[in-house]
């Protein structure tokens, strides 16, 4: 049951296959509430990164306006809603202008990580042999560390530690992608070896086509199927680390990019005084926008999976994909 | 991985039944799984090695801009950087593998000294987180998955999600502003107070576990005072751990529900809770504890962020405290330390699988 | 003991409906179907797939997931499950009514001894001690015939064969006594061997224990062996009900006739392979596969020896002859199949294919003669690429060896195949998931016909499809057959298929060749014991036949 692959229908139109909007459609009840739930987070989020030149009304590395000073640790008022930092810095700003930094890395870490661990996992695991085996221990060895220190120690080599808007982010984005490409691997090459004992596959290998054929035309799209899952909790992850990052001090420097680890790093002494603004809106911007991604991640991975789908009228029993097989049966022709 | 090699007309239903659990014992298994972490250990060190290089000599990482030229060269000297790298690595990975990670250049202290002062509060966290973790995790998961795709379930899994949404720091400072600095019913950070701590520094052969130590003062008050300070560190990083657990028993125990053997027992009258507790739990706890294995990973790192946030000297704390410093020596020493330890652990995971599987063969 | 008597109302269907939710709207899977099993009786529910009988089985035991909505009535007793509360429907299960599954090895729950879950059943309906919990567990598993019970009950069940397993299956429903068992195709996974004693253990069952029987199957032979009576279903209805003796003497409804017509039987192709021997008599031409002292050894893990499948077999395919490969799991028919096709590495003595040694052939020395050989897979589900439509897939083997530049330059070749395995044109633009599985096994034969191989593999290609269809698959193969000249290896393990299409038959018994000769003579005048036992424990759609046909095994049986 596992083994019969759902695909789009290709016959339905555009809009009907459009990535999401399936899946939408698929939804029913509560599971429907949180995959909506997460896209409402998600699309404020995106639209608040580019927006944020409109949205924040001051820089974020902004100390002073025509009316002088903003202060440190200034309480929030009218013409700081969120208040200021230790530094001096607008509060609502930071938040804001976070969120930009956050979805730069985020794009460039998965980007980069999905590229490099697709290729190698196909390789590794239509090919096997000695260089699969080295790659599957390095990998695993890697997936078992803890990814913050790999992060932290992978941004001291790359940048020393701390550096300007496009090399922090860069190395940032490149720590996280070290971390994130054996998942990226060990999923893609697990689906491969599990595809090349396929019977379709088997039997481009009796016609005699060619490894690199079988591989990219036969076994590629079929194992990265399950990849835009991964992608989603992945970009969770990615803020996550980037926000420990900055939490430890190997993140970007203020006065280059606004970060919200590094925001909480500095409130830590003002929660101890009872100065509570200065670490929760960096922290609810971290806590909303990985709850959104993640409740849309676990969404699509639900229902791309028939056991844990909910489908109409299904309320509450643990029986309900007991007799999966016999609707499958009666949806096939003939 | 071996699935392709199986043909699909291997033995299925020969007349060799006597498949019992044999053809060798639980020792050589440990054993052998024992040998098969070497190479782990191996790579991480090399890979810690390899990366920590690449930036140079620690000397120059360290102290450089601070000495002249010619002083840091007589550095450099003295502690053998000048030397061939192949030879250094050699050296170190021998020294590695009889526990002698170096020496700090900040504060000139042998590095196995560093990491046996710091390891034992790091320990103990982790050690409270996971009970946090067991205890919230587990049962809320078993709930999750018997209350499938009700409200109860919906609101589990939002709760799972900000579980592990929620960087610890964040977590870790709410938890502070409101039961230490509003409420103020519990200790802002360290582990405990200046009092107690002069308590136990006067043991004899301290074990560095505050816990094991107070109860030695034999001074009740030291002991709650310890747990007082134990308590929102261990809440924190438990609770990151216990949405994964959460999330992790409620999927495999539903995947497991929809197993025929499930059916086939509900069909002879077991009632569903029972399927839940029962049929489905054991087999799910399979897979369940494969994935906590690398969750050490995970609250490990929590770990760092855990201990910097509430002050707690471990590890983590100390870790930071020497990346700021740039004394990669003792970074180096306590990252190896801790990939060390992540291996272990997850043979001891792989070990109890085996034994809670009766199909794995030893 | 049921303590209902013998000919006594077990249960009841009265008018029943059931209707899935399903993506592309409401299915009813069954219409308006009303049954009645009385104690001591075995009533069979024959159908195809997509016929509603497993789901009329699920019914009974209130199996039925959420999404299905339920009509009419199912009473077992005086209770009407259709409508009793969930706690009532928990008491009934296992002692009322219970149920033996398909598949044996997934209806037993691998992380617990085989004695813990049939005290399962007992726990659920009331108060036992431990030590009553083991004996009557170690007594029901004597009743199912597995040896040594003392010790066995303490087992896993990966430690037991398929056929023990069953047994297992059929003891925890047993235990608790109930009034019916609903066995839904109890046999279909197992071997025809272990078949035929799991039929004598539910025979047993009747007529020891006065238990009824539904018995839900899609094997006519099954039937003929143990039903007293039998309702044919089709498309959610019920089409006929009859005693069995009248259903095989005298069908009444169409499908029925035609259900009954296409059970392939033994004997049947004899007069077409004469034909054929006479013709081929005619070209004197070199073997197109030879096998001397074939080995194959499957490497063990490290450590652990490796596992001989083929143990030294020498057999030959001449030019257009077609050779039928039977014998039961781990007999290493596949394997042999597989070896031929260049998908596994032969590890001793030698295979001709074609002129070629494949005994240290490298991947390049086998891939030019891959055109000359074609493939059929036994699952049509996963042996096509999800992702590409049928044209495409068909078209494939052109493009690889450039007869073809793409997939569209092929089309008019493909429309040709297409046509030839008799499917329609447009089925090319379909994808895989929207054929049903004889439709993608023709397209299977199609893509496997291309490049119009010498040598053509078919590994169990109607294994996983209906009756029906599968005569229909198997009428195409022979006409296929003899317009394209091929020469073919036939895998099955259904002798009865095997005699429709084969010159010669090979019988394979743990990775021996027992037995080879035309059908005539090995099905005819089988010689070595486990050739007459597989073909006694053929089942045959005739109960009068298969009545004396029990009796021939259950001597071979005795016989020393």
């Amino acid at each position: 049951m596992a083994a019969t692959p759902v695909v789009v229908n290709p016959k339905g139109s555009l809009w009907s296959r459009l990535p999401l909007v399936k899946q939408l459609a698929q939804s029913v009840g509560l599971q429907r509430g949180m995959l909506v739930a997460g896209l409402v987070l998600v699309a404020l989020f995106l639209l608040t990164a580019a927006l944020a030149p409109l949205l924040a009304p001051y820089g974020f590395a902004q100390l002073r306006d025509e009316s002088g000073r903003f202060g440190s640790q200034q309480p929030p008022s009218a013409e700081h809603l969120f208040g200021t930092t230790v530094s001096g810095y607008d509060v609502l700003s930071r938040t804001i202008w976070g969120a930009q930094t956050a979805v730069l890395v985020i794009v460039v870490a998965v980007t980069m990580s999905l590229i490099i661990g697709v290729l190698l996992g196909v390789f590794s695991g239509y090919f096997g042999g000695t260089l699969d085996r080295i790659l599957v221990v390095v990998c695993d060895a890697i997936y078992a560390f803890p990814s913050l220190l790999l992060a932290i120690v992978m941004s001291i080599v790359i940048s020393g530690g701390q550096s300007s808007l496009l090399g922090g982010i860069m190395s940032a984005a490149i720590s996280i992608t070290v971390v994130f490409i054996p998942q990226y691997f060990r999923v893609v090459r697990a689906e491969t070896v599990r595809i090349k004992a396929e019977a379709f596959v088997e039997s481009a290998k009796v016609i005699g086509a060619s490894n690199m054929r079988i591989m990219f035309r036969h076994v590629l799209r079929n194992a990265t199927r399950t990849l835009p899952l991964i992608l989603t909790l992945n970009a969770s992850e990615a803020i996550l680390t980037l926000a420990g990052l900055g939490f430890v001090g190997f993140g970007i420097e203020p006065t280059s990019a606004a970060e919200w680890g590094y925001d909480l790093n500095r409130s830590i002494a003002d929660v101890s005084s009872g100065i509570w603004w200065t670490a929760l809106y960096p922290g609810l911007a971290i806590v909303l926008v990985v709850l959104g991604i993640t409740l849309v991640g676990e969404s699509l991975n639900d229902l791309a999976d028939p056991r844990l789908r909910t489908r109409h009228r299904a309320i509450a029993s643990p029986a309900a994909a007991a007799t999966a097989n016999e609707v499958d049966e009666l949806e096939k022709p003939e | 991985m071996t699935t392709t090699e199986i043909s699909p007309s291997a033995p299925l239903d020969g007349t060799t039944t006597e498949r019992v659990k044999g053809g060798g014992n639980l020792g050589r298994y440990i054993l052998v799984r024992l040998l098969l972490i070497i190479p782990t250990v191996f790579i991480l060190v090399t890979m810690v090695f390899i990366l920590m290089r690449l930036i140079g000599d620690p000397i120059t990482a360290s102290l450089g801009g601070r000495l002249s030229p010619d002083q840091l060269e007589e550095r450099k000297e003295a502690a053998g950087y000048n030397r061939p790298i192949w030879v250094q690595y050699v050296e170190y990975i021998g020294q590695v593998f009889t526990g002698n990670f170096g020496t700090t250049i900040s504060d000139n202290r042998p590095v196995s000294e560093v990491l046996l002062t710091y390891g034992g509060a790091t320990a103990e966290l982790v050690f409270y987180s996971l009970i946090v973790a067991f205890v919230v995790g587990i049962p809320l998961g078993l709930l999750a998955a018997y209350l499938r795709d009700r409200w109860q379930d919906a609101s589990l899994r939002v709760f799972a999600i900000l579980c592990y949404a929620t960087p610890v720091f964040f977590s870790g400072l709410l938890l502070k502003l409101v039961f230490s600095v509003w409420l103020g019913w519990l200790p802002v950070s360290g582990r405990a107070s200046t009092r107690t701590e002069l308590d136990l520094l006067l043991l004899d052969n301290p074990t560095g576990i505050y816990l094991i130590d107070a109860f030695r003062t034999g001074d009740m008050d030291n002991v709650w005072d310890v747990l007082a300070h134990a308590v929102l560190p261990a809440i924190a990083l438990g609770l990151l751990t216990a949405g994964v657990f959460l999330r992790l028993v409620r999927t495999n125990v539903i995947g497991t529900l929809g197993r025929e053997y499930i059916d086939s027992a509900r069909s002879r009258g077991v009632g569903e809770l029972r399927l839940v507790r029962k049929h489905a739990y054991k087999p799910a706890l399979i897979p369940i504890i494969t994935v906590i294995g690398l969750q050490i990973a995970l609250l490990l790192g929590g770990a760092v962020l855990t201990e910097t946030t509430f002050e707690w000297k471990g590890l983590g704390f100390i870790l930071v405290e020497y990346l700021s410093s740039r004394d990669f020596v003792a970074v180096q020493g306590i990252v190896a330390l801790l990939a060390v330890i992540v291996a272990v652990s997850n043979f001891i995971v792989d070990i109890i699988a085996a034994l809670i599987d009766p199909r794995v063969r030893y | 003991m049921s303590r209902l008597a013998k000919g006594e109302q077990a249960a009841r269907i009265e008018d029943l409906e059931v209707t899935f939710a399903t993506d592309s709207g409401d299915v009813r899977a069954v219409d308006g179907v009303s049954l009645h099993v009385a104690a001591g009786e075995v009533l069979a529910v024959v159908g195809e797939s997509g016929s509603g009988k497993t789901v009329t089985a699920k019914t009974i035991l209130g199996l039925l997931p959420e999404t299905a909505t339920t009509s009419g009535a199912v009473f077992i007793g005086q209770e009407n499950i259709v409508q009793v509360s969930g706690e009532r429907l928990r008491q009934l299960r296992g002692t009322s009514v219970a149920m033996v599954f398909q598949e044996p090895s997934t209806a037993l729950n691998p992380v617990f001894t085989v004695g813990w879950q049939i005290a399962e059943g007992l726990r659920a309906h009331g108060n036992y001690s431990n030590g009553e919990l083991r004996e009557k567990s170690i007594d029901i598993l004597r009743k199912v015939g597995i040896p040594d019970p003392e010790h066995r009950v303490d087992h896993y069940p990966h430690q037991f064969s398929g056929g023990q397993k069953q047994r297992i299956v059929i003891a925890m429903a047993l235990v608790l006594d109930p009034e019916l068992i609903v066995a839904d195709e109890p046999t279909t996974a197992l071997d025809v061997t272990v078949q035929a004693e799991i039929l004598d253990l539910l025979r047993r069952l009747r007529d020891e224990f006065n238990a009824g029987i539904l018995l839900i199957t899609h094997n006519m032979g099954v039937v003929a062996d143990l039903a007293d009576r039998v309702a044919v279903m089709y498309q959610g209805e019920v089409v006929e009900q009859a005693t069995a003796t009248e259903l095989f003497a005298n069908p009444q409804n169409d499908y029925t006739k035609r259900l009954l017509a296409a059970v392939p039987y033994i004997g049947a192709g004899r007069e077409a392979a004469r034909a054929r021997a006479v013709e081929r008599d005619k070209v004197n031409a070199e073997p197109v596969v030879v096998a001397r002292g074939l080995e194959i050894v499957y490497p063990g893990r490290f450590g652990r020896g490796g596992f001989r499948a083929v143990a030294g077999v020498d057999f030959e395919i001449g030019p257009r002859e077609v050779l039928g490969l039977v014998g039961e799991s781990g007999s290493g028919k596949t394997t042999i199949g597989r070896a031929i096709g260049g998908l596994t590495r032969v590890t001793g003595g030698s295979l001709m294919v074609l002129g070629t040694e494949f005994n240290g052939a490298k991947e390049s020395d086998i891939r030019p003669l891959r055109k000359d050989i074609g493939f059929v897979f036994q699952d049509p589900a996963t042996s096509f690429n999800p992702l590409l439509t049928i044209a495409e897939a068909i078209a494939e083997p052109l493009v690889v060896h450039s007869e073809a530049a793409n997939p569209d330059d092929a089309r008019a070749r493909v429309n040709q195949l297409l046509e030839a395995v008799q499917l329609p044109i447009g089925f090319g633009d379909r994808f895989p998931h929207e054929l049903s599985g004889g439709q993608r096994q023709r397209a299977s034969l199609a893509r496997a016909l291309a490049l119009r191989p010498k040598l053509l593999i078919a590994d169990e290609p109607t294994s996983a499809l209906d009756v029906s269809v599968q005569a229909r698959v198997l009428e195409l193969f022979a006409e296929l057959q003899h317009e394209f000249g091929f020469a073919a290896l036939f895998i099955s393990h259904d002798l009865a298929v095997v005699d429709m299409l084969a010159d010669r038959i090979a019988v394979l018994y743990k990775g021996e060749l027992v037995e080879e000769g035309t059908g005539e003579q090995v099905l005819g005048a089988p010689q070595h014991p486990y050739t007459k036992r597989l073909l006694a424990s053929l089942p045959v759609p005739d109960p009068i036949e298969q009545g004396k046909r029990r009796e021939e095994l259950r001597l071979l049986r005795e016989a020393p």
